[in-house]
């Protein structure tokens, strides 16, 4: 199954670095795409397209949904999948980022899909390699993917995203999930707003085209859905945060928050969920929550991402 | 000796004597011996014809890392002096923050006769201010100034404790030597590494907020005003610093304060694409810090131009940004980012020169940044029509890490004199024989 192909340098690589600068039409040919996908996943009629070639995952942070969804994906469209993690490797011998990506480049996968805890690793690897790369989540810069599945997961529910407003609450600073998703769903005609303690909002948020909103319970009325983001135990010891305690008093979701908002809004996570902190266990298990979908539709939207960068 | 050396027919412009105008001038044992507005003609000098060109004293950078000893990798004292000379610098002030760090007289002694063997440019050591650059106990600051600093500073990281500082600025005032604060809060900046800004938020990158720099400046304002220490600010990048040295100017306290061509050419905009060449501490900011600074350059507040040149190779700069090194080579493109604010009206001619020739001087007390008659023979020739483009692989310097590659300068040194005896010429070096 590997063969020449395999090696063959490709001469325009394709990569997912981003949302931001993206175009609509490229962001609804993926979405498309992917509800082409789950149909075919469905009926089990899906084609072996990156039949002979190789996707390399290199997870330099650690991640189980992320990884274990574009190995799924990856495999069945076809493609060898050699997965790649610090740990026990030469990262720990003191190589640097571009010297291992170009080992693993010198193997000769067609794509490399990269999570990375440094902002802009995946640009610097796309400065030197050939080959596409997708960005798996960089630092708290771009988590396109995740972006790209949350829409789909919206629009699957909520029919189109024109005019539609959508609540980001938490650690909006050190969130790539809230960075990709608010580009994303600007670029598909939301309203986008962003709440969340203070010391976790960033200045200049508002540039990117979202509303800053303090109090989100004074606009829960109009919100279609919203976007919990994990919070992070360290941002204690750094004083964004007294303690998890105030944060689910404060920012996290319950029931009777959730009965404020528009009827048929979504409740939408990225996980891993600290359960009774940013939702409250009522409102994951219940009738609003689309937290799984969002995890199942992530294969499907990864099947277009892969294929499009293959 | 060297052969005494007559320069012809050039345009002086010497901000201290307030002239600009044409001259001749003599160059003998090492001095500045005439000045003439009368073509002169003496028998056995070496004439260089100056026609077309500037001539300004030396140019002086107080804030430079030479590397050596220990990283001279990406620079020796050598290619310093190198890259030195061919920008028109004849004083560097070396950093401290070498390894070892120059916190004794052992490594100042050093450095000065590495220096000496190049042969090129004079090498001003900074002593440290802490043993280590540590923050902790006093270095042995009488012993680094009888070795032959002219000033000590922490420089590449800041004084935290403020008791230290404190004791500091009172413990150097017997030697008037200014001590150099490299201001940055570390409880502000965390793990920020570009600006609080727009960029920063989507770039996913932490920021540093201003205040970060400007609590320290008022800090150490307070304490310079309340010691009656010399203060000198390194790298000045804010609105709000430049604010409050105004004012403490105005007070009579004795500060002097220095910005880089970075900080008043870029803006946060340049680490767009994750651009690790313009990671910088502190880091570029706004473009109403850079007017702040075009305005604090021209009216004296800022006293002078420093590059701050620190070499880094690709191993510190091809890395994921957070963990890039900060700065960027300087002295071989000072000149010219100056010149720019010449050309662009925001400085005169003769305040640019004075900002890299008298204003450093006259901030560390050195004895050249004028031409007067009994002045070192230290100077520099420009021809200031001369249009380049930046190409790092052309430096002196042996790291190429600039952000200014491919920019197109107009102004270049010709000729570089030091002590008398012509050291660059025309791109060439003219080194002693070892």
């Amino acid at each position: 199954m590997i063969g020449r192909s395999l090696t063959a340098e490709r001469s325009s690589a394709s990569h997912l670095l981003g949302i931001e600068g993206l175009e609509r039409e490229y962001v609804e040919e993926i979405l498309s795409r992917a509800r082409e996908y789950r149909q075919a996943l469905k009926a089990g009629t899906v084609e072996n397209r990156l039949a002979g070639k190789l996707v390399a995952n290199l997870f330099f942070e650690d991640s189980t949904r992320t990884r274990s969804s574009f190995e799924i994906a990856a495999k069945l469209l076809g493609a060898e999948v050699l997965n790649w993690s610090p740990t026990g490797s030469s990262l720990s011998k003191g190589e640097t980022l571009l010297d291992t990506v170009r080992n693993i480049e010198a193997i000769g996968p067609c794509a490399v899909v990269i999570r990375h805890r440094a902002s802009g690793a995946p640009h610097l690897v796309a400065r030197h390699l050939r080959c596409s790369v997708i960005n798996a989540g960089d630092g708290i810069h771009e988590h396109p993917s995740q972006a790209l599945l949350d829409a789909f997961t919206l629009q699957d529910r909520l029919g189109s995203l024109e005019g539609r407003a959508i609540l980001i609450i938490g650690d909006i600073l050190h969130s790539r999930v809230a960075r990709s998703n608010i580009h994303c769903l600007r670029l598909l005609g939301a309203q986008v707003l962003v709440s969340g303690p203070p010391t976790l909002i960033p200045s200049g948020i508002d540039a990117l085209g979202c509303r800053v909103v303090l109090d989100f319970r004074s606009v829960l009325r109009q919100i279609d859905a919203v976007m919990a983001l994990r919070v992070q135990h360290e941002r204690q010891a750094l004083s964004f945060l007294p303690s998890q305690r105030e944060y689910a008093a404060l920012w996290g979701l319950d029931a009777t928050a959730v009965g404020q908002m528009k009827p048929g809004a979504l409740v939408l996570h990225p996980g891993p969920v600290n359960r009774g902190v940013e939702l409250s266990g009522e409102v994951l298990d219940g009738p609003r929550s689309v937290v799984l979908e969002q995890v199942s539709n992530g294969l499907a939207v990864r099947m277009a991402i892969l294929e499009r960068a293959a | 000796m060297s052969r005494p050396i007559l320069i012809r027919g050039g345009w002086l412009i010497d901000p201290l004597h307030g002239i600009q105008a044409r001259r001749d001038l003599f160059l003998r044992d090492g001095k500045v011996v005439e000045v003439s507005d009368q073509p002169l003609s003496i028998a056995n000098a070496q004439v260089i014809d100056a026609s077309g060109l500037w001539v300004v004293p030396g140019l002086i950078d107080l804030h430079v890392h030479l590397r050596e000893p220990g990283e001279e990798r990406k620079e020796t004292i050598l290619s310093g002096c190198r890259a030195a000379v061919a920008g028109g610098f004849t004083s560097v002030v070396a950093m401290p923050n070498t390894v070892p760090v120059n916190d004794s007289a052992v490594v100042t002694h050093f450095i000065r006769s590495r220096a000496d063997q190049s042969g090129l440019c004079r090498v001003l050591p900074a002593g440290a201010i802490s043993k280590g650059l540590q923050g902790v106990e006093l270095a042995e600051i009488g012993a680094l100034v009888a070795a032959g600093c002219v000033c000590v500073t922490d420089d590449g990281r800041p004084v935290m404790n403020a008791g230290l500082m404190r004791r500091a600025l009172q413990y150097a005032r017997p030697f008037e030597i200014p001590v150099m604060a490299h201001e940055e809060d570390l409880t502000l900046v965390g793990d920020g590494c570009v600006n609080d800004g727009m960029i920063a938020t989507r770039l996913g990158l932490l920021p540093i907020p201003a205040s970060a720099e400007v609590t320290m400046v008022a800090r150490d304002l307070l304490l310079a005003e309340e010691t009656g220490g010399r203060l000198h600010l390194a790298h000045l990048s804010c609105a709000q610093s430049i604010e409050l040295v105004r004012a403490a100017k105005r007070r009579a306290i004795r500060v002097t304060a220095e910005a880089t061509p970075h900080h008043f050419t870029l803006t946060e905009e340049s680490v767009a694409g994750y651009q690790t060449h313009a990671k910088m501490n502190p880091p570029l900011r706004r473009e109403s810090d850079v007017r702040a600074l075009w305005e604090a350059l021209a009216d004296g507040t800022i006293d002078a131009i420093a590059s701050d040149h620190a070499p880094h190779g690709a191993l510190e700069k091809e890395l994921e940004f957070e963990k890039a090194a900060n700065g960027i080579v300087g002295l071989e493109t000072s000149l010219a980012l100056t010149l720019e604010l010449a050309w662009k009206g925001v400085l005169t001619a003769s305040r640019a020169i004075q900002l890299l020739t008298a204003g450093p001087a006259r901030a560390f007390r050195l004895p050249g940044g004028h031409l007067g008659v009994g002045a070192p023979a230290d100077l520099a020739l420009i021809d200031p029509e001369a249009q380049w483009t930046v190409d790092p692989s052309k430096f002196f310097s042996l790291s190429r890490n600039t952000p200014f590659t491919g920019r197109s300068l107009k102004g270049r040194v010709t000729h570089t004199l030091v002590g008398g005896r012509l050291v660059f010429q025309r791109g060439e070096m003219m080194e002693p024989l070892q």
